[in-house]
């Protein structure tokens, strides 16, 4: 098991090394259009250097003169003792600005997804129990809406209802207007406030995928033999579903659940950028439509890390949930 | 093998059935495994559902779009009456001076005139000399100094006939005064007038000025009012009327800017890249619009008490972009923003839409079945090569690459149709590793099988090994696939063009007719602008959904069990 962990850890490794370059080197062909702004900013000042001479120095400023491949080797070796450099478009170290808003994420990402589990498992099972009742569609039907619904419609559609018809949320952003008045309390309450219709879409658009995973698993489990055999054994149905075939839906669901656990520091960019979240979607949004190299290789890495981690995670919880997994 | 289509078609028609014996295998009808697929795929009535509503969104893109009588970017134009000041009527009720000597009649004496006109004195000493006031008309009064005419007090103005000439003291002294002696000629500078009794002055038969109590002022400097304008608004005003109307070819017309539609998506809310992207040459107005400022003009008249005016207002046709025009028979769906039909914009948007999803997944299955076929029939390093590469590309997180490109093509201003092309190639090769993956899986059970051995015996070619005898195995896999992920790439490609990063004006998306809403008015007041196109993504989406899953248990019954 140890050993197998490892080799998967280090393939992990080589795969990351290999996406960092991509990544870096997509970054390093785009064309700089920070430093073109900045450029022509301070060219445009009285008694200014020229344009070109202002690019020059800052190409040097900004580690931009050396080549991709030197560049890159310069960015993974201050990467690897945890510097990642400053933010351009934000102006304070990267790590700095990512602790800031990463709490933020996590715990919308977090409430969200106890939400889902909460609502989709139940709802998978229900289905899979009621096989072609009407109960049966109408959550297939649910499920596949909410995969096909796409973000920023059911966003916008949760604002016109909820905040513009009935007024009881703000449009945008994570604190009122009046937040500095409010006691602590109050203050926690009013950023729990603007994080419902938040939750609520993340919660709708990516419960779908669960209830239909569980659901087919559940169905998978409900066709064994040793469900025949509980049911022959005279097993109230109500044990047979609980007690012997959901344990074993358990496994399934288990390792995905697993699996998407690193996902919820990775911040939700659409919805946070809809709704002013100033989480780590929202941020590394705006610092990716600025060009800030920094900040933009720090999160697209980040990012990999955790879809790698992602796997590993709901691998290696596979081999210890379900005892018939032998890893060599 | 599923899809070995060898029919074993019926041998009789249906009628014919009962000619057989109850246990003859020719009673039994054999399907067609494709014929079979239909079958159970029709079964299913959510399926079905779906299909339905795929065949209404390809009619209503590919064919509405025909139908439609309007232009993917034809704008809509409307004509809205603003009233606008345009020109004031003051009746003069004021001693105003002239004078042929400025110093010597400056507003002192000016003072001491008025005082000894009011006083009825025909004569008053100022500063230690002694002036005379002979009143010449009714309000109109000349002082001289020494016997002299030094300046004259009047409330009849001369105004010049083309509202441009200046004239000399004398000309104005001598015209005042024959008007109000009635006088038929008078002779100023040596030069000789007519006068009419309605006050026009007429130097050899053409009219230079007229006397008039009113002024008739336009509000914009470079206007100029002509006599006859100014004479029927005189009449108009005398008759107390509050309405006016007045054609004149020469009547210099403001000529009123068409309002830009504004692109506001960058609000208060600070969100959202802006839309950089209007497009300069298609604001222009069209040609034929400048002729709408008609000869004819509508004026109202009010009279303002307090400042002793009547203000003339024009109600001028403005010809604008017909933008955000609620729902009529004209415009089913309204306009949006740029004035353009939103119901023609659907479809063309659902043409944009429904294109991009399949060239994006036919990319991505070429890409993966090649690669996939090759990985999985090779095995060895090959395999191995490939499936690092597969492992790279599902690492890669794909929305934030993709938006990080979309940027910066914003800021290189590529051409929308280019962008167009792009955004499809980025699509596809962020996506085929699920593809890939897939096809290697189902290559590597079945390479093993008898059939593959078969095929290796009778000597045929590696490649067509592989696509003639593998991946058709794969393709019932890969239809369900294909089906499922064209619902995601539409979805990826509206949030991008809602982001503003996908497709751009003046090609219109789903994506980017919603992201209209990132106007807060338009999200709260214009509901028709949006909605329509979120519901038409919605069910797009969802109808391939449907169909794939109906298709997958239509394949793989055992799966559905």
């Amino acid at each position: 098991m140890r050993k197998y962990v490892l080799k998967r850890v280090l393939v992990s490794v080589v795969i990351l090394f290999f996406v960092a370059f991509i990544i870096y080197a997509l970054m390093r062909c785009l064309p700089t259009s920070y430093i073109e702004s900045i450029a022509r900013q301070k060219s445009m000042q009285p008694n200014s250097k020229s344009f070109e001479e202002w690019m020059a120095q800052l190409k040097v400023m900004y580690n931009l003169d050396k080549g991709i491949i030197v560049g890159f080797f310069a960015w993974i070796g201050q990467a690897l003792t945890g510097q990642f450099g400053d933010s351009w478009f934000y102006t304070v170290p990267v790590l700095q600005k990512f602790n800031d808003t990463v709490w933020l994420s996590f715990v919308m990402g977090f409430i969200a997804f106890f939400l889902e589990i909460v609502i989709a498992i139940p709802l998978g099972i229900i289905a899979a129990t009621k096989q072609y009742s009407r109960a049966d569609y109408t959550i297939s039907i649910v499920a596949l809406a909410g995969i096909s619904l796409p973000t920023f419609f059911f966003a916008s559609l949760l604002k016109l209802l909820f905040s513009v018809k009935l007024g009881w949320f703000d449009l945008y952003g994570l604190i009122s207007r009046d937040y500095d008045t409010m006691s602590v309390f109050g203050q926690l309450m009013d950023k729990g406030n603007h994080l419902v219709l938040p939750i609520v879409t993340l919660v709708v658009i990516s419960m779908g995928s669960l209830m239909r995973y569980t659901r087919t698993n559940m169905l998978e489990v409900l066709n064994a033999d040793f469900v025949r055999t509980a049911r022959a054994k005279g097993l109230s149905e109500k044990s047979v579903i609980y007690h012997h075939a959901f344990r074993n839906t358990l496994i399934p669901l288990v390792t995905v659940i697993g699996g998407s656990l690193p996902g919820l520091f990775a911040g939700a960019l659409i919805t946070e950028t809809l709704f002013g979240i100033p989480g780590i979607g929202f941020v590394s949004y705006h610092a990716m439509i600025a060009g800030d190299i920094p900040f933009s290789m720090f999160y697209l890495v980040f990012m990999s890390i955790l879809t790698l981690l992602g796997n590993l995670i709901s691998d290696i919880l596979y081999a210890v949930v379900d005892p018939r997994v032998r890893i060599a | 093998m599923k899809n070995d289509e060898k029919e074993i078609k019926t041998n009789q028609p249906e009628t014919s059935t009962e000619k057989y014996s109850l246990n003859d295998d020719r009673r039994v009808k054999a399907l067609s495994p494709g014929a079979l697929v239909t079958k159970r795929f029709f079964r299913n009535r959510i399926a079905v559902i779906g299909m339905g509503i795929l065949i209404f969104m390809f009619v209503f893109s590919f064919i509405g779009g025909l139908i439609s009588p309007y232009g993917q970017d034809q704008f809509f134009y409307r004509e809205e009456a603003q009233r606008k000041e345009f020109a004031a009527v003051t009746q003069n009720t004021e001693f105003r001076y002239a004078t042929s000597n400025a110093s010597a009649f400056d507003s002192s004496v000016q003072a001491q005139t008025m005082l000894a006109i009011i006083q009825g004195k025909s004569q008053f000493s100022y500063d230690g000399a002694s002036y005379k006031i002979e009143k010449e008309g009714q309000d109109f009064y000349s002082v001289s100094l020494g016997g002299e005419v030094l300046g004259i007090c009047f409330k009849d103005i001369v105004n010049s006939t083309t509202g441009t000439d200046q004239f000399s003291f004398d000309f104005k002294y001598n015209a005042l005064k024959a008007f109000a002696n009635e006088k038929k000629s008078f002779n100023a500078d040596g030069v000789k007038y007519e006068m009419d009794e309605k006050g026009n002055i007429l130097k050899n038969g053409k009219e230079t000025a007229y006397v008039s109590r009113y002024i008739v002022k336009a509000l914009m400097p470079d206007i100029v009012l002509s006599r006859d304008f100014k004479d029927k608004l005189l009449s108009a005003i005398e008759a107390n009327e509050k309405k006016f109307t007045y054609t004149d070819e020469n009547l210099i017309v403001e000529e009123e800017n068409t309002e830009e539609p504004m692109t506001d998506s960058a609000d208060s809310t600070g969100m959202m890249s802006e839309n950089m992207d209007m497009p300069a040459e298609n604001m222009e107005m069209p040609e034929d619009s400048k002729k709408e400022n008609k000869a004819t003009a509508e004026y109202d008249i009010e009279f303002k008490a307090s400042k002793n005016t009547w203000e003339i207002l024009q109600s001028i046709e403005t010809h604008k972009y017909d933008t955000y025009s609620e729902p009529s028979k004209a415009h089913w769906f309204g306009t949006d923003k740029y004035g353009m039909d939103m119901l023609t914009r659907l479809m063309y948007g659902g043409r944009v839409s429904l294109l991009i999803g399949f060239i994006v997944v036919f990319i991505e299955t070429a890409l993966g079945v090649i690669l996939g076929g090759v990985a999985g029939y090779f095995g060895g390093w090959i395999d191995g090569l490939i499936m690092r590469m597969v492992d790279i590309f599902y690492c890669l997180p794909s929305m934030p690459i993709i938006i990080i490109l979309g940027a910066a093509m914003d800021a290189q201003r590529v051409d929308p149709t280019m962008r167009m092309i792009y955004l499809m190639l980025i699509l596809g090769i962020l996506g085929w590793a699920a593809i890939a993956r897939l096809v290697r899986g189902q290559i590597l059970t079945l390479r093993e099988q008898e059939f593959m051995t078969a095929t290796e015996a009778t000597g045929i070619k590696i490649s067509s090994r592989i696509f003639k005898h593998l991946i058709p195995n794969v393709i019932p896999q890969l239809i369900v696939n294909c089906t499922m992920s064209l619902g995601g790439v539409i979805i990826t490609e509206a949030t991008l063009s809602f982001l503003g990063l996908g497709v751009k004006f003046p090609f219109a998306s789903w994506g980017n007719i919603i992201n209209d809403v990132n106007n807060t008015f338009v999200l709260t007041t214009y509901w028709f602008i949006w909605i329509p196109a979120g519901v038409l993504l919605l069910l797009t989406v969802l109808a391939f959904n449907l169909v794939g899953d109906g298709l997958r248990d239509a394949f793989d019954p055992k799966m559905k069990r």
